[in-house]
């Protein structure tokens, strides 16, 4: 047996790759080697651990210390110092940007961390990704044996079902009710449907989920194969994510060596087996039929819904799709029962919620946060508030196609029901905040170009309505418009709202419409020729004079 | 995988593996590694401390190391605590009186006085 007398994990996610974490890696390798520590330190590599405006981001247990910000030049220094002589180095640990931050900070003990519950990033940054041993030490796969094992099918839609996990791709939809339906249909043949195309911008925690932990999908996955009798789960996964699909692939292979995936698995006669599938990156192809046609090999256009996926999905065959977040919340669920999952977040909404947190703000990256959090407590709590000693302008939650809201939304709980009665949306979790530098009208500008690019170009409502709201947004920003411009983009959004085939062109005016309510000062401002924060360029005759 | 059982002995055959990263509340030897103590040989201290725990299979103690503490003449210094009991610290700790302090008493309990310098009260 090999004994380690320290551990080094690398974060390999992908931000700490851009930043570099592979020279990080190989300068420690190398110097451990050259100090001769190699048998006493192990070296390896894990999911992301959150900060990621901070990587390339380390940790050293068993003190866990974390180190941040690394440059391989810093790595020497580290390792003559905390791992040869036991002397942590304090200028590169990790600090929390705060007014009062803590020098040394071991990961569980800081603000960052200590507002944050784990259950989906559990094993992300403390386990090595590539090896399922390490996610069976952490009571993986224990699950689908318990459910293989011990309980009937319809008993594990009925634990999802009470848990009232609903689903985290954006909309909500509790998943319970959502395998029922799929479990009721009869049918030769059914599929599971892992959605991790994540096109929303600002979103990154399936990815992220995916590098840190793959085998919490697949074991949710098959667990939902058993609870609606399918055997065959696709991965739908956005071409970009090199890293996932590697990490993916790898771990469905020692899955399969190890018999968690194939026949008679756990020695019943349930039998279940995964491919990964990649798109090529549209918007269009995150939205759940639009994703079926593209797995069937046709152009990734939405289709109309009923029938709905779960009776009719690929190949007309009932299938259940679900998030990658979803999915990895299924194993915890069905060990600790669903009573403990709702000791977590609110009545409607329990558990946990991963966001991403971008923008103006100053730890950047990913959270996991009860739900009903407030927004204040994500953004001056876990994220450190806002850089630069500039205010708080907006935060747009859920994505583009979610809505932007103003400061006297500090105080709303973060959940579905809260978030769309405000005119806005959970969504995916990404969290967009801007500081008060920013000219809202702008904002929304780019916001409607995203949509404008991204239309499949199917529906007529959503094909031009994205466009000219684009062309009226933009005729506000050069100071050419006027209160009749006002009332037809307000018009243009009601009628795509109600009549755009898929969620895309439903939810596109979202952001412009909360902005018009919240924001209307600063839009009236621009129709009289000026832009409050200066970021607009207005026609010179309009600028006011004295 | 065929069963539970199955499962549950690849689970604990990687449990011991990572418990340097879960427990710290286990049994916990500090070897001293400033300049002083790896003069006075703590390097050679801490390689039999970790050969002898690989040798009886104690993958649960948890070795760290620190740097001086003012008591230079006394390196090579280790402090061993188990769990609830005060810390104790033994100094002029060659390879092999550290083995046999891993088996007197990291193993058996027993500490070994005429090698302590300081034990923390309860
Ligand atoms: C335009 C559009 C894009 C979407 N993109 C994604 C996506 O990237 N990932 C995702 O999980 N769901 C996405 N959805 C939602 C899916 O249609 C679907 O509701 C979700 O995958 C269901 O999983 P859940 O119930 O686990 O949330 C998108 C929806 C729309 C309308």
């Amino acid at each position: 047996m090999a004994f380690y007398r320290a551990h080094v994990l690398v974060c390999g996610g992908t931000p700490c790759e851009l930043g570099g974490c592979r020279a990080v890696k190989d300068t420690l390798l190398e110097e451990v080697n050259r100090l001769g520590l190699s048998s006493e330190i192990r070296v390896l590599e894990t999911g992301c651990l959150g900060p990621c405006d901070q990587g390339p981001v380390i940790i050293v247990y068993p003190e866990g210390i974390m180190y941040a910000r690394l440059q391989p030049g810093d790595v020497k220094e580290i390792v003559e110092q905390h791992l040869l002589k036991g002397r942590v180095v304090n200028r590169l640990v990790y600090h929390e940007k705060k007014e009062e931050a803590k020098s040394v900070v071991t990961f569980e003990s800081s603000d960052y961390f200590g507002l944050q519950e784990r259950i989906v990033l559990r094993n992300c940054g403390r386990i090595n990704p590539e090896s399922i041993e390490e996610y069976i030490a952490h009571d993986g796969y224990r699950a689908l044996g318990k459910c293989l094992t011990e309980m009937e099918p319809a008993a594990v839609v009925q634990v999802v079902k009470d848990s009232g996990l609903r689903g985290r791709g954006g909309a909500g939809f509790p998943t319970g009710l959502k395998w029922s339906f799929t479990a009721k249909t009869d049918s030769n043949q059914k599929y599971i449907v892992c959605n991790a195309d994540e096109g929303e911008p600002g979103t990154f925690k399936d990815r992220l989920i995916l590098e840190g932990d793959p085998h919490s999908i697949i074991e949710g996955m098959a667990i939902a194969g058993y609870a609606v009798g399918a055997n065959k789960g696709y991965i739908y996964i956005r071409g970009e994510y090199k890293l996932s699909i590697e990490r993916l692939q790898h771990a469905i292979r020692q899955a399969r060596e190890l018999g968690l995936l194939g026949t008679n698995i756990f020695g019943s006669d349930f039998a279940f087996d995964i491919e990964v599938r990649s798109g090529a990156g549209a918007y269009v192809c995150g939205e759940e039929t639009a994703l079926i046609e593209s797995i069937e090999g046709s152009r990734g256009e939405p289709r109309y819904k009923p029938p709905f996926p779960g009776v009719s999905g690929i190949w007309g065959k009932p299938t259940v799709v679900n998030n990658v977040e979803t999915l990895a919340n299924i194993a915890p669920i069905i060990l600790n029962g669903a009573a403990w999952f709702r000791g977590f977040g609110t009545e409607k909404c329990p558990g946990t919620k991963v966001f991403t947190m971008t923008g103006d703000i100053n730890n950047e990256g990913l959270i996991e946060v009860p739900m009903g959090i407030t927004l204040r407590q994500i953004v001056y709590g876990v994220g450190g508030g806002i850089p630069g000693g500039l205010g708080f302008k907006m935060a747009q939650t859920g994505g583009t196609s979610g809505g932007c809201l103003p400061k006297e939304f500090l105080d709303l709980p973060m959940d579905y029901d809260t978030l769309a009665e405000a005119g806005s949306a959970l969504g995916s979790g990404a969290l967009l905040i801007m500081d008060d530098s920013h000219c809202i009208v702008d904002i929304v500008r780019c916001f409607m170009k995203f949509f404008k690019h991204e239309s499949c170009g199917k529906c007529t409502p959503c094909r031009e309505g994205t466009t000219r709201l684009y062309e009226l947004v933009t005729k506000i920003t050069e100071g050419k418009a006027t209160n009749e411009d006002i009332a037809l983009l307000t018009e243009l959004s009601r009628v795509m709202q109600t009549s755009a085939l898929c969620g895309l062109g439903q939810a596109a005016p979202n952001p412009l419409v909360t902005c018009l309510k919240y924001f209307e000062e600063e839009f009236g401002a621009h129709l009289n020729g000026y832009c409050p924060t200066g970021v607009c360029t207005m026609p010179v005759a309009n600028v006011k004079v004295g | 995988m065929k069963s539970l059982e199955e499962l549950a002995r690849i689970r604990e055959q990687a449990k011991q593996n990572l418990q340097l990263r879960e427990s710290r509340d286990g049994i916990k030897i500090v070897v001293g590694m400033g300049t002083c103590g790896i003069a006075a040989g703590a390097r050679e201290t801490m390689n039999a401390i970790l050969d002898e725990l690989i040798k009886r299979n104690l993958s649960q103690v948890i070795v760290t190391q620190t740097g001086c503490v003012g008591l230079c003449e006394q390196e090579p210094i280790i402090d061993v605590t188990l769990p609830d009991q005060p810390k104790v610290t033994y100094g002029k700790v060659s390879p092999d009186k550290a083995r046999q302090i891993i088996a007197n008493h990291v193993v058996n309990g027993n500490i070994i006085g005429e090698w302590v310098i300081r034990s923390d009260k309860q």
